[in-house]
């Protein structure tokens, strides 16, 4: 048997191993890190009145209080967002999957775009939504701040659907049409039915994004006291509320911010988890 | 008898049809829209001052009509730079490390979590930049190098530890999941023949790694660098937080407080809207964070589009 | 002896390649045809341009006609739900829908009209028995269609494709994917059903096809090589390529 010895290319392997636990390492201390210190903090200035109260005395200014405004703010904007994401993500991704040619060239132009518009800023849409809406004459409210996180997550809910779709069997579509089902048909009552767990994911996917996006509500949601009452009101959300009351030099303030950082990761965790797990039963049952 | 009849069926195929085409075209013309829409709105700078001194002019005086971008935009390039010069060897590695080495467990564990990183809001990383990053910087990194090495880039006489570093730091741990899960999909899609060949002829798994199986993913962790690129040039409120912002410093070492572009549209825009062309300055950054996301973006979607056809 | 389905110089093309040249052939009423040849030689292409399923391939191209009843199917007036309606297909591998037992019939009901619930459980009973399911189903009807076995799978995607009330069923080697008492179910049905519809086969089974056929066509790389009733192909074969077939041995042609 060849004996093993320790030469260059085995000192390389070696090097490079060690190198490479020691990157895997420092990404996951790094995200214990983020999840020990927003818990930390956040379970300290967590309590009934800060999830059943309203700030009081401003958000800004005042000692005590909740921030239930921002929890509701945030969820009644995130579903808004996502819902209307939804009605525009299902119909385009209809249409790349069922009424195109698997390899037109108009359904790749889409894609894309969906694609590039994915990574465009969310600072941007922010800002773009902002110029739009004083063209139009409005004030930040629920409506534009949902308007705006919508084309935020659009793209992130279209493409991860299309994806999706793109890997159901060829002949799921053609038992469908062979039994006389037109083209809607076969996408609505067929193919959507049959990747529901994997679309269910990708819209609670879209529906974290567009909940911890702090960018694009900045100037379209605005901030406020009170509770979302009216489209045409500012709402206030977590992730401003996080960003605002941290950066007061009161404690008292301060754990307002840390509990609405909390709230948003925990949201956000067991959106992800969900996610995935949805996602995984498709697969299981697609490959069945 | 075969022949067509409209009926209702056929009236919703087609008018569905009609309006789904109609939304894929509005999401075509999204970026257009976007763009046209920042653009026009920006151009008006221009009856004042030149797009080269706004981009190379550091003066950024408002109340006296001075738009010199180049402060902000040197902080958006120091701030990416750092960020990317931490993340590429770690994400590349654990990359690497994942798809080669690790076991089905580790796998299996990984990429929950990476989904996870990915999905925290950016206002949380902030969080985390104030509370864990900024104090590392302020009382063990910057005592630490600017004492032993009093040179560039590091002598700096900012002792808060709100700085570019910071963010740097910050905006590399919020491009690993981007960088580690595309690169780890252009691994995965180098055959396994290609490595039982390098093997089979007794190269060692690294130098299988290194001459084989890189030799075949390098595109697709190019553009997965390009992505992450694009994801820290364009990232905002954490950066915010933990940069420093301070209007007319211009970092000079990684331990100075910077402003990046998309931090300075977050601060500003919608308050100082007396100053005249004040927006149309922040439009025009805005303006510009697009331009140089899109194109990156496009560079890095279309090298991977670019691999997917091939294979297939 | 009356068509029907008849094609008239048939061509189909999937980008450069050339899968179906020129084929002129009638497809009698009320038997079962069975359309053999080896494998890659466009049988299932032949199949699917019945009922215009193959347009959903990319670049495919399709010259020449295809008759039902006398009228041509890919006449751009044709409206070609009505026309899929007339034909029940079945796969090599079940397609159920992601429904439940009784939803995988009733949806091609329900999808062309039929909302009455008395009519919809009259029709999914008389055609799970005419696919010789009922009884092993009929306790479960709304459990998930995914919980039947292969077998199973495969009689009720007949009994949906019978629902539609077809004049003819498609079978691309329904058999293929099945056990072989499952597989001796789906012909006994077949049998039994021939009075009623015109049905037409895919088999690379040749025992099958000898069982089943009362016609038979063969091809061979895309060209129409023989056809005629079964008895007369099987026995008596003209062509020395289909006697190489059937006795079992690869023809080798020598192109120059």
């Amino acid at each position: 048997m060849a004996k093993k010895y320790f030469d260059k290319r085995n000192t390389e392997e070696a090097v490079f191993k060690c190198l490479m636990v020691l990157s895997i390492f420092i990404v996951a201390v790094s995200l214990i890190s983020i999840l020990a210190t927003v818990l930390v903090k956040g379970i300290g200035a967590l309590n009934i009145a800060m999830l059943t109260k309203t700030p009081e005395g401003g958000y800004y200014l005042g000692k005590t209080g909740g921030i239930l405004n921002a929890i509701l703010g945030s969820v009644i904007l995130g579903v808004g967002a996502t819902l209307m994401s939804l009605v525009i993500s299902l119909p385009v991704v209809c249409y790349l999957n069922l009424y195109l040619k698997k390899n037109s060239r108009f359904a790749l132009l889409v894609r894309f775009s969906l694609d590039v518009l994915w990574g465009v800023p969310s600072i941007v849409y922010g800002a773009f939504g902002f110029a739009a809406m004083l063209f139009l004459g409005l004030k930040a409210s629920l409506l534009s701040g949902t308007v705006t996180v919508a084309l935020l997550i659009t793209p992130i809910m279209a493409r991860s659907m299309d994806e999706i779709i793109r890997i159901i069997p060829f002949e799921l579509k053609e038992a469908a049409y062979a039994l006389g089902s037109t083209r809607l048909e076969t996408a609505f009552k067929i193919i959507f039915k049959q990747a529901q767990p994997a679309i269910l994911a990708a819209t609670l996917v879209a529906f974290g994004r567009g909940i911890g996006d702090a960018a694009c509500v900045l100037f379209t949601a605005g901030f406020t006291d009170s509770l979302p009452y009216s489209l045409f009101k500012p709402v206030a959300t977590l992730p401003l509320a996080i960003f605002f009351q941290l950066g007061t030099p009161f404690p008292e303030v301060q754990k307002r911010g840390y509990a609405a950082a909390l709230i948003l990761t925990l949201l956000i965790l067991t959106v992800s988890l969900s996610a995935r797990f949805l996602s995984k039963r498709f697969t299981e049952h697609l490959l069945k | 008898m075969n022949y067509s009849k409209l009926d209702s069926r056929k009236i919703k195929d087609i008018f569905a049809k009609r309006a789904m085409f109609f939304l894929c075209l509005c999401i075509l013309s999204l970026t257009l829209f976007i763009a046209v829409g920042l653009w026009h709105k920006s151009a008006a700078i221009f009856s004042l001052v030149s797009l080269k001194s706004v981009i190379f002019s550091t003066a950024w005086r408002p109340f006296s009509g001075q738009f010199g971008l180049g402060g902000f935009i040197i902080g958006t390039f120091w701030v990416t730079a750092i960020a990317m010069l931490i993340s590429i060897p770690l994400s590349v590695l654990t990359a690497i490390y994942l798809s080669e080495y690790a076991g089905r467990r580790l796998r299996n564990i990984s990429e929950p979590i990476i989904d996870l990183l990915a999905g925290i809001s950016p206002v949380v990383y902030g969080v985390w930049g104030v509370i864990a990053i900024v104090p590392l910087v302020r009382n063990w990194l910057m005592p630490f190098f600017s004492r032993r090495l009093p040179f560039f880039p590091f002598a700096s006489d900012n002792f808060t530890g709100f700085s570019v570093l910071s963010a740097g730091i910050v905006l590399a741990v919020m491009t690993f999941p981007i960088i580690i899960s595309i690169s780890k999909e252009a691994l995965k899609t180098v055959p396994l023949e290609i490595r039982e060949a390098s093997l089979a002829l007794g190269a060692t798994k690294w130098q299988t790694i290194k001459y084989a199986v890189l030799k075949k993913a390098w595109p697709g962790i190019i553009a997965a660098v390009i992505l992450g690129l694009s994801r820290a040039f364009g990232e905002t409120m954490a950066v915010l937080m933990v940069a420093g912002c301070a209007i007319g410093v211009i970092p000079k070492s990684i331990f100075d407080a910077g402003y990046p572009l998309p931090a300075l549209i977050a601060n500003t825009y919608g308050e100082m809207m007396s100053v005249p062309l004040y927006d149309a300055a922040i439009l025009l950054a805005a303006f510009m964070l697009l331009t140089v996301t899109t194109l990156f973006n496009v560079i890095g979607w279309g090298v991977l589009l670019h691999i997917h056809a091939k294979e297939s | 002896m009356k068509p029907h389905i008849s094609t008239k110089n048939l061509s189909v093309w999937y980008g450069e390649h050339h899968v179906l040249n020129n084929i002129s052939i009638d497809i009698p009423d009320k038997k079962i045809t069975v359309i053999i040849g080896p494998s890659g030689c466009g049988k299932t292409t032949l199949l699917k341009s019945f009922n215009r399923l193959i347009e959903l391939q990319d670049g495919v191209k399709i010259s020449g006609k295809v008759l039902l009843d006398g009228e041509d199917i890919y006449d751009p007036s044709c409206d070609i739900t009505h026309l899929r309606k007339k034909m029940g297909l079945l796969f090599q591998k079940p397609q159920v829908l992601p429904m439940s037992i009784y939803e995988n019939v009733a949806y091609g009901l329900r999808i062309h009209g039929t909302k009455d619930k008395e009519e919809l459980d009259y029709s999914v009973e008389h055609y799970l028995k005419e696919a010789s399911l009922w009884n092993e189903v009929k306790d479960r009807l709304n459990t998930s269609a995914w919980k039947l076995s292969i077998g199973q799978q495969q009689r009720l995607c007949l009994a949906r494709g019978m629902a539609i009330e077809p004049e003819v069923i498609l079978g691309d080697e329904p058999t293929a994917a099945l056990d072989p008492i499952s597989a001796e179910r789906i012909e006994q049905r077949f049998l039994g059903l021939k009075n009623k519809y015109s049905i037409v086969l895919v088999t690379h089974i040749l025992r099958q096809a000898r069982r089943l056929a009362d016609y038979v066509i063969f091809l061979y790389f895309g060209n129409l090589i023989e056809h005629g009733p079964a008895e007369a192909v099987f026995n008596h074969p003209k062509d020395p390529r289909t006697q190489a077939y059937i006795d079992g041995r690869f023809f080798e042609e020598h192109t120059s």
